[in-house]
């Protein structure tokens, strides 16, 4: 009981695939963040998440320079060195850490880093005592 | 309070039980040693060099490709590249040198790499997505089987269908299907390919048709050089004693003979399916062909060739999702327990989640009442006719171009037959889906493709005799 009354109720933000199978979340506001979070610092927070998810799965020269280097290495190259992709991650788990330390947790509230989710959900989670 | 006698008794009894149930999944808690996630992975994979290789469960005949393309290749290496390093030149063995590392190389990253699976659902999502789904339907009879549920979304103009997995109890997204014989919704799955021993999804698809191009290569070279070398002999000694000196050579000509014709033409189908951005199972289905209608093209291919071949090799590698090597935290929040892909097992445990959950939704009255925020409409299918008896044969990748054909032949009449378990041909797992969507599955009641029933054992040997019927 004790347990069940500290875990919080959560909310999660499903995935958008308007724009196809790139990692981006939807930005509607949830009705029941309405009481504990402002609007535009949410869709400020999610816009963010999306540009960073679109910069990681970003096509362009980089990232071909990147595919080539590793297909002629026969992908050992992946042994020394971290993909864009994981280094874009890394940005985003910082990100999130720095969000919750300065805006939600303020206000009672932890986003979970979607990555622990498997990509499918930002689920706020509005901590009770 | 109790007699002396009970006493010592009971608590042998209860000290029993507590060994008992701590041998399942729940002693990650108990045990003093932190365990790794692989550990508890609830697909069926197995994993090896504490979780940094996953593979299918069915491995024999991996190991069967690998024994074929070694013993070949080494009796190519011992017994021709000798006599073609000095009758022609010493860039042979040198070049067919490269190509097998090559081959192997990305053969192993195939096999042992994560295809895209998706974590199951934690049961928290699981309950928000059951009162999303609940609300939009109203509260169905406990005890029979809920209909399958899809949401409707709209990709760069395309009307594409979700479905919602009832064993990992999530809605698929798009490109996402659950390979039956590793349980598991892998992402932007191609097929599963018994000889790799794993599935072929986003993450390692370029490295499957690396495997597949370079062995078209490698088997190619191979069989030229094989029959150079006999030529090249027997202007010497003669055709029969040439065949006398180097008789594995014969050996050599026959096992490339054969593998060319299906290795080549995989290939040949997968740069079609590259260049064009489709998998496997979207070009069985004609999920994008025009043949359905005038409006339907593919939203995910980028326009041209270049783009889509560019994009498919040399785009950005996604990470794996399912943090094997990570350790299990013991206040993490646990995935639903995993279903054994048993119909009843998908109802009753949704529902269990539900009531377990009730609670929590409890303390945030706005939660259930309101209408899911989710782009799309949740729609309801009614359940159909089960899949037709009949279904074509998958290529699953055995290397087969027969295989090939025998899908399009069979597909008009697939196509006719009844509505699957999804009521329209559109939204029936494809065979490919391997044997399809655990949601199928976990429904099913359905004979599926090849007349599978839900159960490894059939899966099994109905696998095995496909690869042996292709195989020949």
């Amino acid at each position: 009981m004790r347990q069940q009354a500290a875990i919080a109720s959560k909310v999660f933000v499903q995935r958008d695939y308007s724009t196809g199978t790139t990692c981006q979340f939807q930005m509607k506001f949830l009705p029941e963040l309405e009481n504990r979070i402002d609007k535009q610092q949410f869709e400020e927070t999610v816009r963010t998440l999306n540009n960073l998810y679109a910069e990681a799965e970003k096509i362009g020269g980089k990232s071909y320079l990147e595919g080539c280097l590793a297909c002629l290495t026969a992908y050992t190259i992946f042994l020394c060195m971290e993909t864009h992709y994981e280094k874009v991650l890394k940005k985003i788990a910082k990100y999130i850490q720095e969000q919750n330390d300065k805006i939600y947790a303020p206000r009672g509230m932890l986003i979970t880093d979607p990555i622990e989710r498997g990509l499918r959900v930002v689920s706020l989670t509005a901590a009770r005592e | 309070m109790l007699p002396g006698g009970g006493g010592p008794m009971k608590d042998c009894e209860y000290s029993q039980i507590i060994t008992r149930s701590s041998s399942t999944m729940e002693s990650a808690h108990t045990s003093n040693t932190p365990r790794r996630k692989w550990e508890v992975f609830p697909g069926r994979n197995k994993f090896f060099c504490n979780g940094r290789i996953i593979m299918a469960r069915q491995t024999g005949v991996f190991y069967f490709t690998l024994v074929l393309i070694v013993v070949t290749s080494g009796l190519f290496f011992a017994f021709d590249c000798p006599y073609l390093a000095v009758h022609i030149t010493p860039a042979v063995p040198v070049i067919g040198g490269i190509l097998f590392f090559f081959v192997m190389g990305t053969l192993l990253r195939t096999s042992f790499s994560d295809p895209g699976v998706l974590p199951r659902a934690t049961a928290h999502e699981a309950a928000d997505l059951e009162s999303q789904i609940d609300v939009a339907n109203g509260s169905s009879s406990v005890g029979y089987r809920p209909p399958p549920r899809t949401k409707e979304v709209t990709i760069n103009g395309q009307s594409v269908k979700l479905k919602y997995c009832f064993t990992c109890k999530i809605f698929r997204p798009p490109r996402a299907s659950h390979c039956s014989l590793c349980d598991n919704c892998v992402e932007r799955f191609d097929h599963h390919c018994p000889w790799v021993g794993n599935c072929v999804g986003k993450r390692n698809y370029r490295f499957f048709y690396m495997f597949i191009l370079s062995l078209s290569f490698l088997t190619i070279f191979i069989f030229a050089f094989v029959i150079a070398h006999v030529i090249h002999r027997s202007h010497q000694t003669g055709f029969l004693n040439a065949l006398k000196d180097s008789p594995a050579s014969v050996l050599e000509a026959v096992v490339c003979f054969f593998s060319v014709w299906s290795i080549v033409g995989l290939s040949g189908f997968h740069t079609y399916l590259i260049s064009s951005n489709q998998t496997t199972n979207e070009d069985i289905k004609g999920s994008w062909s025009t043949k359905r209608g005038k409006e339907n093209y593919n939203p995910y291919s980028h326009g041209n060739i270049v783009s889509n071949c560019c994009v498919a090799l040399c785009g950005p590698i996604p990470p794996s999702l399912i943090d094997r090597r990570g350790f299990i935290q013991p206040d993490a929040p646990q995935s639903v327990a995993p279903s054994n892909g048993i119909t009843m097992y998908g109802a009753t445990q949704s529902h269990s989640n539900m009531a377990a959950a009730t609670p929590l939704l409890q303390t945030d009255p706005h939660l259930a009442s309101d209408e899911p925020p989710l782009p799309g409409k949740i729609s309801l299918s009614a359940p159909c006719a089960p899949l037709p008896l009949g279904q074509p044969t998958p290529p699953s990748s055995t290397p087969n171009l027969s295989c090939d054909t025998t899908l399009s032949d069979m597909l008009p009449t697939r196509e006719e037959q009844g509505g699957p378990h999804f009521l329209t041909p559109e939204e029936a797992p494809s065979p490919l889906g391997m044997l399809s969507s655990g949601s199928s599955l976990t429904h099913s009641h359905t004979m599926h493709v090849f007349n599978l029933a839900s159960q490894d054992s059939l899966h099994e040997d109905s696998v095995r005799g496909l690869v042996k019927l292709s195989s020949v």
